[in-house]
């Protein structure tokens, strides 16, 4: 296959940024959209071009240390599937494809397509987890937790906090990432005694750092683990038990 | 230079006894005390945020480092399948000292007793505080946790989540570390890089890392440092390891004293992706679960090019089920990637380069239907199909081994320190446990175990002596010293402006190490790669291109710095598996075999830990042993048949 690549260079965060166009040519089919880039790294860097910066690790979707926009969509073409796990025959012969970073006022643009989203930490900081020691756990089965409502847990549970859900977002929202957590939490009993002062931590600190929901959709569409917006609704809803709760002292 | 003796620090008395027994008698810090230390933290995977996080809650002040932009990112996050515990839930015969049995035997008794006693032990721990921690581990119907079966034993002890096990339990460590940073007790440093420990009087106290946003080099210091950085598989280049895993942390401890044990005893994962095209970057795991419903087989014939649903059973060698009668398909990883082999070497492979083996579901769904094995394994089966475009509902899956986890790393003691005092290594990155081959769902249990529960107890131990003393200050020439080294390596790297990328000297020194030690391994080749790997070094660092500078983002810049310490680390596996006259778990030596082709251990001269140090020369390190004694196990010829 030969391709054209439109890329988004930038060298820092203070750079104003613009697109290069690369040709790559003699493609395999086979090769993932990563291992493409790879290869046209190799050769600038022979060709003595500062080779394109990318962040990627476990090149199987599971990390969420990748992720671009790809011809304008997050992750690329395919349905429920991160940038690493693409595959040029995603792609004909001929085609010109845009990559560019996500883009979105909470995640600065470090370098070429590398963002910054230690955002999503400081969220999970405020609030994303269950408070128990190391060895204060008890035994594991004595608490049952219905089969349904692990497994519900367990969706939520399966974002990879890659960021495209805030990229895709016109209001660069991070109700998707964060609603994920509250709900993977919330559901389980053992998370039950925290819900509410969760839910208000976490979704104040998304405040402080994303813009607002409008719900667009356009998140759950992106998710490469199509993770549900339904969460969103649940999260919402302990977001306004919390507060009444609060105002009326607990 | 003479080698500090090894000393193992394991407990007398009854096996089942001796943690405890170890814990009432080491040194304890008081809480009101634990504030006064500084420990620093290597890495963010599921030994590292574990061990940030119990140590915060202890009360210790804690700076953890990751290369990674979120400690999210570790690759334990990719380990599918499962942690064993020995909670006997399905009452079928397990027990803690069935594991442990399980595990030395898996190990093919290159493991010590006293820690591989304990982890099973603690096994039951890790699943409580998982559990307690909100990982969903998959459930029965009536609210209870559920188990299945894996590779090397006979019980189902297998706790899961789904095909994302890793996913969980390192999010589970990630949440309860993040915890300890919002209030202030573990600090955090992301994408900052560690390049060498500073040693002061023969101990570690502090280490020099390298922020790999701006190029800045800086110093930290602590009254420990602990290294929990993971495996080496990336050695090879095509690896299931995640890109940017590497050997730095632990080869840079291993250059500053640290004894480096059985650096040759590396995991080839018999169930990955076959590899589809030259460039390809790395190979994705399917999970060992796979084979409690997967039959693995090959055409009798190879010239057989029948589409696989065309070719009847009697044409069919399921060769694990015919040479395993008992273990069929779940004989251990070591066993399952040399059977692939022979078979695929015998011209049997499949798939369009000829490079893999059958695993067919077919059976299985025609027994239990479609819906339940997509229930088990549905995440997996999409994976495959996404990598290549196959359906493997409909056509078996082709799978060949693939580097997989390295059972050798830094020497420890029953304390998780390495020979260099104040150095810890946990996790993958130390040697303890797995002996020459780890079983499935074991790497899991045994992070978690040296980060929540074995690290918090024993590394008081080490600074009850330094109570009243600062962490030497960082304006100290240990520090100093050890920064100017690394400046100047880092400007010798950056001046290497020949005419071959990094990636391509990678791709080399891994079908060196592949070749010669890799699945199987002789005399002859090892001899061969020890005298081509200096020659392939020295070409690297006169035409490897580095293009850039060192004040901004440059990957280039990392590759090639880890990719020296790997090349360095390749001579001390080629040297480690030619001195190992034996063939035991992972390490086969064609010379010792039997007829069949099965391992044939040497007891006698080799039931030892073989520990290298560091001479300056890398194809030249020093050994010393440590002798395995087996008081509880009788050691036997490891069989599945």
């Amino acid at each position: 296959m030969n391709i054209t690549l439109r890329v988004w260079r930038q060298a820092g965060p203070s750079d104003q940024g613009r697109f290069e166009t690369y040709r790559v040519s003699d493609i395999s089919a086979e090769m993932s959209f990563l291992e493409m880039l790879d290869v046209l790294n190799e050769r600038l860097t022979l060709e003595d071009v500062e080779p394109i910066a990318f962040d990627s690790d476990c090149r199987e979707g599971i990390c969420g240390t990748c992720g671009v926009m790809i011809n304008g969509r997050a992750h690329g073409p395919q349905a429920a599937t991160a940038t690493c796990q693409l595959h040029m025959r995603s792609f004909s012969d001929g085609d010109t494809i845009t990559v560019e970073p996500w883009r979105a006022a909470a995640f600065e643009i470090i370098r070429d397509l590398m963002v910054d989203r230690a955002a999503f930490d400081r969220i999970i900081e405020a609030g994303g987890f269950i408070t128990v020691a190391t060895g204060a756990a008890p035994e594991a089965n004595l608490t049952p937790v219905p089969k349904d409502t692990s497994e519900t847990a367990f969706d939520a549970a399966a974002c990879i906090g890659c960021g495209a859900c805030v990229a895709v977002c016109p209001n660069s929202a991070a109700q998707l990432f964060t609603a994920a957590k509250i709900s993977h939490l919330n559901l389980l009993p053992q998370g039950s005694a925290e819900r509410y002062s969760r839910t208000e931590r976490m979704v104040d600190t998304m405040e402080q750092f994303f813009g607002s929901c409008t719900n667009h959709g356009e998140c759950e569409a992106a998710c490469p683990k199509e993770i549900s917006i339904d969460f969103i609704a649940m999260m919402n809803r302990d977001y306004v038990k919390a507060k009444i709760q609060k105002r009326r002292g607990g | 230079m003479t080698a500090p003796n090894l000393d193992p620090r394991v407990p007398n008395g009854p096996l089942a006894d001796a943690w405890d027994n170890h814990r009432f008698s080491i040194k304890l810090v008081n809480p009101a005390n634990k504030r006064r230390f500084k420990v620093i933290v290597i890495g963010s995977g599921l030994a590292g945020a574990s061990a940030a996080a119990t140590l915060a809650e202890l009360g210790y002040r804690v700076d953890v480092f990751t290369f990674h932009d979120s400690p999210r990112r570790a690759h334990s996050i990719a380990a599918q399948g499962g942690i064993n515990a020995a909670k006997n839930y399905r009452n079928d015969g397990d027990s803690i000292d069935r594991l442990f049995y399980d595990t030395i035997k898996g190990g093919d008794f290159r493991s010590r007793e006293a820690n591989v006693y304990r982890l099973a032990q603690l096994s039951l721990n890790i699943i409580d505080q998982a559990t307690a921690q909100g990982v969903p581990f998959a459930r029965e119907y009536g609210g209870l946790l559920d188990n299945r079966s894996f590779g090397g034993a006979q019980v189902s002890r297998t706790f899961y989540s789904r095909g994302q096990t890793g996913q969980q339990l390192l999010l589970g460590a990630y949440q309860a570390m993040a915890r300890q940073v919002g209030l202030g007790t573990v600090k955090l440093w992301v994408r900052t890089e560690f390049m060498d420990v500073v040693m002061k009087e023969g101990r570690a106290v502090g280490v020099v890392v390298r922020d790999l946003l701006t190029g800045e080099i800086r110093s930290h210091s602590a009254h420990a440092v602990v290294l929990a950085t993971g495996g080496y598989s990336n050695v090879y280049y095509l690896s299931t390891n995640a890109m940017t895993c590497n050997v730095t942390a632990i080869w840079r401890a291993h250059r500053r004293g640290a004894a480096f044990a059985n650096p040759c005893y590396t995991q080839i994962h018999p169930t990955c992706i076959p590899a589809a095209e030259e460039f390809q970057s790395k190979l994705t795991l399917m999970s060992e679960s796979l084979r409690n419903d997967g039959r693995v087989w090959v055409p009798e014939s190879p010239d057989d090019n029948r589409a696989p649903d065309q070719i009847p059973d009697q044409d069919r060698d399921y060769y694990l089920e015919r040479i395993y009668p008992s273990f069929g398909n779940l004989v251990p990883r070591d066993v399952a990637s040399r059977a692939s082999k022979r078979m695929v070497d015998a011209g049997q492979g499949v798939g369009p380069r000829k490079n893999g083996v059958y695993l067919d579901f077919r059976d299985a769904i025609g027994r239990l239907g479609q819906q339940a094995i997509s229930a088990r394994y549905d995440n997996l089966m999409q994976m495959y199909n996404r990598i290549t475009d196959e359906d493997p509902y409909r056509v078996p899956m082709r799978i060949y081994p693939a580097p997989h986890y390295t059972m050798g790393g830094l020497w420890v003691d029953y304390n998780l320190m390495t020979t260099i005092p104040g150095l810890f290594s946990l996790g993958e990155g130390n040697f303890s446990d797995h002996g020459a081959n780890r079983l499935g769902a074991s790497a899991l249990m045994q992070g978690l175990a040296d980060g929540y529960f074995v690290l918090p107890s024993t590394i008081g131990d080490y600074l009850a002596d330094f109570l009243n003393e600062d962490p030497v200050p960082e304006s100290d020439e240990a520090f100093t010293r050890t920064e100017s080294e690394l400046q100047d390596r880092i400007s010798r790297l950056l001046s290497m402006k020949g005419n071959r990328t990094v990636d391509d000297f990678h791709r080399r020194l891994g079908r060196v190490v592949w070749d010669h030690c890799g699945m199987s391994r002789s005399r002859q080749g090892l001899d061969q790669a020890l005298s081509d790997l200096p020659d392939l070094y020295e070409e690297f660092r006169a035409s490897a291109r580095v293009p850039g500078d060192g004040e901004s983002v440059n990957q280039t810049l990392e590759k090639a710095a880890r990719l020296e310490d790997f090349f360095e680390l390749a001579m001390a596996m080629c040297v480690d598996a030619r001195q190992r006259e034996e063939s035991c778990g992972g390490h086969f030596r064609e010379e010792h075999q039997t007829a069949q082709g099965e391992a044939v251990r040497d007891d006698e001269n080799f039931a030892t830990v073989s520990a290298w140090f560091w001479t300056g020369d890398p194809s030249r390190p020093e050994l010393q042993e440590e002798n395995l004694e087996f008081e509880n196990v009788k050691l036997s010829t490891r069989s599945y048949k």
